[in-house]
C-alpha cells in the first residue's frame, strides 16, 4: 500500500487556496439530501457539526456524555495560538508554521501545518464573534501572552478556562443548528463500530448507554472527532471517559493508525498522592511564564522549600537552556523533571515532584497581578493539595496529556477508508512528535470550522452513493459483532474489576512506553500486555446487565480496546530507532542527553494497518519532505 | 479514616429508590469525594454487587458532569467546589454523609445519582448563542470590548452547567443558569443585536421546562461551584422586561419554545 497525502502542488503559501478552488461543490439545494455522521462533540466535533449544519447538510452528532458541552476540550486551560501579530513582536503565519514544524521535531507534514497557521487567525475572529470572552486590554483590544516553546506572544486566552469558553462557543453554535433543525444531537450514545459498504464508510453502530439498545445509523460520510487515547496510561489528565474505541474500531475496519507512540507528557501536573488516585490534574503551562522551576542541589534534601537558601537551589531549566529557560517545549521540560527526580533530587512525599516557584514573580509584579493571571489555577491547586501557592512553591510532575498519534489522514482529513474523515486529536496530522502549547485548540477548531466543510463537500460531490439499508450484510455483521463483544464481557464473570486491570495496564505502558523507552523494555512491555490481556478476557468481572445504564460495562469495552492499542504503541515505539519529540529512546541521545533524531532513516510517518487478531500489523511509511524548514537538531539553549 | 455513606439507590426512573448505608474504612484525607466512591464501588463489584452510578468526567471541576447532594448541600460543604474536587480532608473520622441525586422535576432520575439535565440544553438551544455562521466574522479587534466588560462577561460565562443551582433552589428554578448565559452574551457588543430576542426565547423555554420560578432566595449562588453572582438574574429580568415592552410594540416577533415540556412530575 502507498499513502498519498494529496498535498496540492505549488508554493506552500498558495496550496490551501488552490485546494479550495480545485474542490468540487455540492449544489446548495442538494446539501440537505446528504446525511453526515459526526462522532464526538468537542472542539472539532461541535465546530464541524455546526458549520456543516449551517451549510445545510443533514447532520447527526453523537457524544457519550449527557450533553455535548461536557466534551473534554472543555478542560483546556492555557490558550489558543494565532498568527495575528497584534503585539507587533515579530509574529507571522510563516513563524507560527516554522515553530510548529520545529516543535514537532520534523515529524509532521509541512503542507498541513502551513494551512493550520494560515487558518489560525480566522479562528480567533470566529470565536470573538460568537461571544467568547477573550482577555482584553483596558483599551478594549485582545490580549496575548507567550506560551511554552514560543518567543512571541501569540496566545489568546480566557482566564485559565480558554478551552471551556471555546467549547461553549462551538456548543452554542451547535445548539443553534439543533434549533434550526439541521443537526440532530444524540447524547449518551457510544459508537461501537464503523460500517463500511463497497469500500466507503457509510455508517456506525451505536449503543444507547441508558437503555443498552443497539442502533444502526447510515449516512453518506462519517466524521470522527473522538479525541486522543491518553487514558491508555490509566492515570492521565484526560477526562475519565476519554477513550480510543471509535478510532480503534475504524482501525480494525481498515483505517491506518499513524505514529501511535507519539504521546505527550505534560510537565506541569499535580503529583500523584496515593494508590486510589483516579486521574491527574494539569496545571496550565502558562504558569511557566512567571513561575521558576527548581529542585535542591543536593540529593535527598528534605528541608521545606523556604528553608533552602537561594544558592542551594538548582533552577535546572534556566541553567541548561539559558535562552528559553522555563519556557522550553513540553517534552524537554518533562524529560528534565524526570532526570532530576531520577537523581534523587525530587521533592514532596514521594520524591516525584519539582518546585514551581512564584515568589520572585509575586515580588516583582505583586500578588494582585499574579492572582489576575492565574487565580483560578492557584485556587484549584490549593483545593487539591491544601497548600497555598502564593506562599509555598507548587509541586509539579509530568503526566500524560495529549496524543499526537491517531488515525492517518490526508490533506483532506480523509482516512484510508473513503468517506471516513478524522478531525482534532483523533487524527495524527499536525503536531509531529511533539505538540506546542496552545496548538490543540487551534487544530481542533481549524479542522472543524474551516477544513471539513470544504473537504467533505468535495467528497460528496465527486462520489456516487448507492442506496443502502440495514438489511445489508455489512450492517448486520457490524451490529452482531458489537453485540457479541458486549455479551462476551458480561459473560466472563471473573474475579477482577475492570479498573484493577486498567490500572495495571497503565502502569506497564507508563513504565516502558512513557517518558523514556528502550527496545528491551518495549519487548518486555509487549509480553506483559499480551499476558494481561489474556487474563482480562478470562477473569474480568462486569456486574449488572446490558439493558440499562452500566458504567462498568462501558469501561470494560473501552479497556479491551486500550489493551490492543497499548500493544501497537509499543510495537511502533520499538520500531522507531531514534529519539524525536515525545518519543525518547534511551539508546538514541546526544552526549548531553538531548533527543537524537535519525532523519536519514526515520523521516516518515509510520502508519499501521490491522491484519487480524493474531497477525502482526503492517507498516506503511509516508515519507516526509521538508522544503521550507530545514531539519536541524532542535536547540533551546 | 472511616466514613458511613448513606447513598440513594434507584435502578431507574420507574422503580422505587431507597437509601442504602455503606461503610468505607480506608478513606485517605487526600482523596476526592469521587475517589471515595470509586473505592466503595470497587469493593461492591468485588462482592458481586452493582456499583453506585454517578456522573463524572473531567474530574477537575470544569466539565459540569458531576454533582450530588451531600448532607443536603449541593456539591457538599466547600464553597466554589464541585464534588470531584472536594477532598475528604473536610470530613472527620466517623462522619456520616447522606448522598442523594439532584432533586428536581426538571431533572428526571436515570439511575442512582445520575439525573437527566437535558432541560438545560434546551434553554441554550432556544437562543443561548450569537447567530454568526462560520466565515462571517470580522477581525477580532474590530469591536473593542473594555476590560471590565470582558471580565464581567467572563464571570457569567464561567457557568459549567452542572445544575447545582436548580438542585439547591427550594423552587427548583433555573434562573441562575439562564441568567448567566443571558448576561454573558448580552454584556458583549457582539451579543447586542439579539439581546431582546435571546431574553424572550430563553426565558420562555425556561418556563416551559419543569423548573420553578425564582423568588430571590439565593441558595443557587451559594452552592454554585463557579460562584456566578445573583446579579445575573437581575440582568435577565431587566432584559426580559425591556424586551417584553418592545415586543408589545412589535408584533412581528414570534417566540415559541424549542421543545415542549419533556419532564412530567
Amino acid at each position: 500500500m502507498t499513502l498519498d497525502a494529496r498535498i496540492p502542488s505549488g508554493p506552500i503559501e498558495q496550496q490551501w487556496a488552490k485546494a479550495r478552488f480545485d474542490m468540487k461543490l455540492v449544489n446548495p439545494a442538494n446539501k440537505r439530501k446528504h446525511s453526515l455522521i459526526v462522532v464526538g462533540s468537542g472542539l472539532a466535533g461541535a465546530s464541524a457539526s455546526a458549520s456543516l449544519g449551517e451549510l445545510g447538510y443533514n447532520v447527526k452528532c453523537f457524544c457519550f456524555q449527557d450533553s455535548p458541552r461536557r466534551a473534554h476540550s472543555i478542560a483546556a486551560q492555557g490558550g489558543i495560538n494565532a498568527a495575528k501579530n497584534y503585539p507587533n513582536d515579530g509574529e507571522s503565519i510563516h513563524r507560527l508554521f516554522y515553530d510548529t514544524v520545529k516543535g514537532g521535531d520534523f515529524r509532521a507534514r509541512e503542507g498541513n501545518i502551513y494551512r493550520l497557521a494560515e487558518i489560525s487567525n480566522h479562528i480567533i475572529d470566529q470565536c470573538v464573534a460568537q461571544g467568547v470572552p477573550f482577555a482584553r486590554e483596558y483599551g478594549g483590544t485582545l490580549t496575548n501572552r507567550s506560551f511554552g516553546g514560543a518567543q512571541v506572544s501569540r496566545t489568546f486566552y480566557a482566564r485559565g478556562q480558554t478551552g471551556q469558553q471555546l467549547l461553549l462557543g462551538a456548543y452554542q453554535a451547535l445548539e443553534r443548528q439543533v434549533h434550526a433543525g439541521t443537526v440532530t444531537m444524540i447524547p449518551r450514545t457510544e459508537m461501537l463500530d464503523l460500517i463500511v459498504i463497497d469500500g466507503q464508510a457509510r455508517g456506525i453502530v451505536t449503543r444507547n448507554l441508558v437503555t443498552g439498545k443497539f442502533n444502526v445509523h447510515l449516512a453518506d460520510a462519517v466524521i470522527l472527532a473522538t479525541g486522543g487515547y491518553g487514558n491508555v496510561y490509566y492515570l492521565s489528565t484526560n477526562a475519565k471517559g476519554s477513550n480510543v474505541t471509535a478510532s480503534w474500531r475504524a482501525y480494525k475496519r481498515g483505517a491506518l493508525f499513524a505514529n501511535p507512540c507519539f504521546t505527550q507528557i505534560h510537565p506541569t501536573c499535580i503529583p500523584v498522592s496515593g494508590e486510589y488516585q483516579s486521574k491527574l490534574t494539569l496545571m496550565s503551562e502558562s504558569l511557566r511564564n512567571d513561575g521558576r522551576i527548581w529542585v535542591p542541589k543536593v540529593k535527598g534534601d528534605k528541608r521545606p522549600p523556604n528553608e533552602i537558601p537561594e544558592d542551594e537551589r538548582d533552577y535546572y531549566l534556566e541553567r541548561r537552556y539559558p535562552s528559553f529557560g522555563n519556557l522550553v517545549p513540553r517534552d524537554v521540560a518533562s524529560r528534565n523533571a524526570k532526570a532530576v527526580c531520577d537523581e534523587g533530587r525530587g521533592v514532596g512525599k514521594t520524591g516525584l515532584g519539582v518546585y514551581l516557584d512564584f515568589s520572585e514573580a509575586i515580588a516583582r509584579l505583586g500578588e494582585k497581578t499574579i492572582r489576575e493571571r492565574y487565580g483560578n489555577l492557584f485556587d484549584m491547586y490549593q483545593r487539591i493539595t491544601d497548600e497555598d501557592p502564593y506562599k509555598v512553591p507548587m509541586r509539579i510532575y509530568p503526566a500524560i496529556h495529549y496524543t499526537m498519534g491517531g488515525l492517518w489522514v490526508d490533506y483532506q482529513l480523509q482516512s484510508t477508508i473513503p468517506g471516513l474523515f478524522v478531525l482534532g486529536e483523533a487524527n495524527f496530522s499536525d503536531h509531529g512528535a511533539n505538540r506546542l502549547g496552545a496548538s490543540a485548540l487551534m487544530q481542533g477548531l481549524s479542522d472543524g470550522y474551516f477544513i471539513i466543510p470544504y473537504t467533505v463537500g468535495n467528497y460528496l460531490a465527486t462520489n456516487k452513493f448507492a442506496k443502502v439499508d440495514e438489511s445489508r450484510a455489512e450492517v448486520q455483521n457490524a451490529l452482531n459483532e458489537a453485540r457479541q463483544k458486549i455479551n462476551n464481557l458480561l459473560a466472563i464473570k471473573g474475579n477482577r474489576t475492570v479498573d484493577s486491570f486498567h490500572r495495571e495496564l497503565g502502569k506497564i505502558v507508563w513504565d516502558y512506553c512513557g517518558m523514556a523507552r528502550t527496545a528491551e523494555g518495549l519487548e518486555i512491555a509487549i509480553g506483559k500486555i499480551r499476558a494481561l490481556r489474556e487474563e482480562y478476557w478470562k477473569n474480568v468481572t462486569v456486574p449488572g446487565s446490558g439493558d440499562d445504564l452500566n458504567q462498568s460495562l462501558e469501561k470494560a469495552g473501552r479497556v479491551a480496546d486500550f489493551f490492543e492499542l497499548a500493544e501497537l504503541m509499543c510495537i511502533d515505539a520499538r520500531d522507531r530507532n531514534e529519539s524525536c519529540g515525545g518519543h525518547f529512546r534511551e539508546e538514541f541521545q546526544t552526549p548531553d542527553g538531548e533527543a537524537k533524531r535519525d532523519d536519514e532513516h526515520y523521516s516518515y510517518v509510520a502508519a499501521w494497518g490491522y491484519r487480524g487478531p493474531d497477525t502482526a500489523p503492517e507498516l506503511t511509511k509516508e515519507p516526509l519532505e521538508f522544503h521550507y524548514v530545514h531539519p536541524s537538531q532542535r536547540s533551546y539553549k | 479514616m472511616k466514613l458511613k455513606l448513606k447513598i440513594w439507590r434507584q435502578k431507574n426512573c420507574k422503580e422505587k429508590g431507597k437509601f442504602v448505608q455503606y461503610s468505607v474504612d480506608n478513606v485517605d484525607p487526600e482523596m476526592s469525594m469521587l475517589e471515595c466512591l470509586d473505592v466503595l464501588n470497587e469493593s461492591l463489584i468485588e462482592r458481586g454487587e452493582e456499583p453506585v452510578a454517578f456522573e463524572h468526567d473531567c474530574r477537575e471541576g470544569i466539565c459540569g458532569s458531576c454533582g450530588f447532594m451531600i448532607n443536603g448541600v449541593a456539591h457538599g460543604p466547600e464553597r466554589a467546589t464541585t464534588v470531584c474536587q472536594l477532598t475528604m480532608r473536610h470530613f472527620k473520622d466517623g462522619d456520616k454523609l447522606v448522598i442523594e441525586p439532584w432533586r428536581s422535576v426538571a431533572f428526571p432520575l436515570v439511575k442512582d445519582l445520575v439525573v437527566d439535565r437535558s432541560a438545560l440544553d434546551h434553554i441554550i438551544e432556544s437562543g443561548g448563542y450569537i447567530s454568526v455562521s462560520t466565515g462571517q466574522a470580522p477581525d477580532g479587534n474590530t469591536l473593542l470590548v473594555g476590560k471590565e466588560t470582558a471580565d464581567q462577561a467572563m464571570d457569567a460565562a464561567s457557568c459549567i452547567g452542572c445544575g447545582a443551582c436548580v438542585a439547591a433552589c427550594p423552587n427548583a428554578s433555573a434562573a441562575l443558569f439562564t441568567g448567566a448565559k443571558i448576561t454573558h452574551l448580552g454584556t458583549l457588543p457582539q451579543g447586542g443585536p439579539e439581546r431582546d430576542r435571546r431574553a424572550l426565547s430563553m426565558v420562555s423555554q425556561m418556563n416551559v421546562e419543569a423548573f420553578g420560578n425564582c423568588t430571590s432566595i439565593g441558595e443557587c449562588t451559594g452552592v454554585c461551584p463557579k460562584e456566578i453572582p445573583l446579579g445575573v438574574i437581575a440582568t435577565m429580568n431587566r432584559d426580559y422586561l425591556c424586551a417584553s415592552v418592545k415586543k408589545c410594540e412589535d408584533t412581528e416577533v414570534d417566540i415559541s419554545p424549542v421543545v415542549e415540556l419533556t419532564a412530567k412530575g
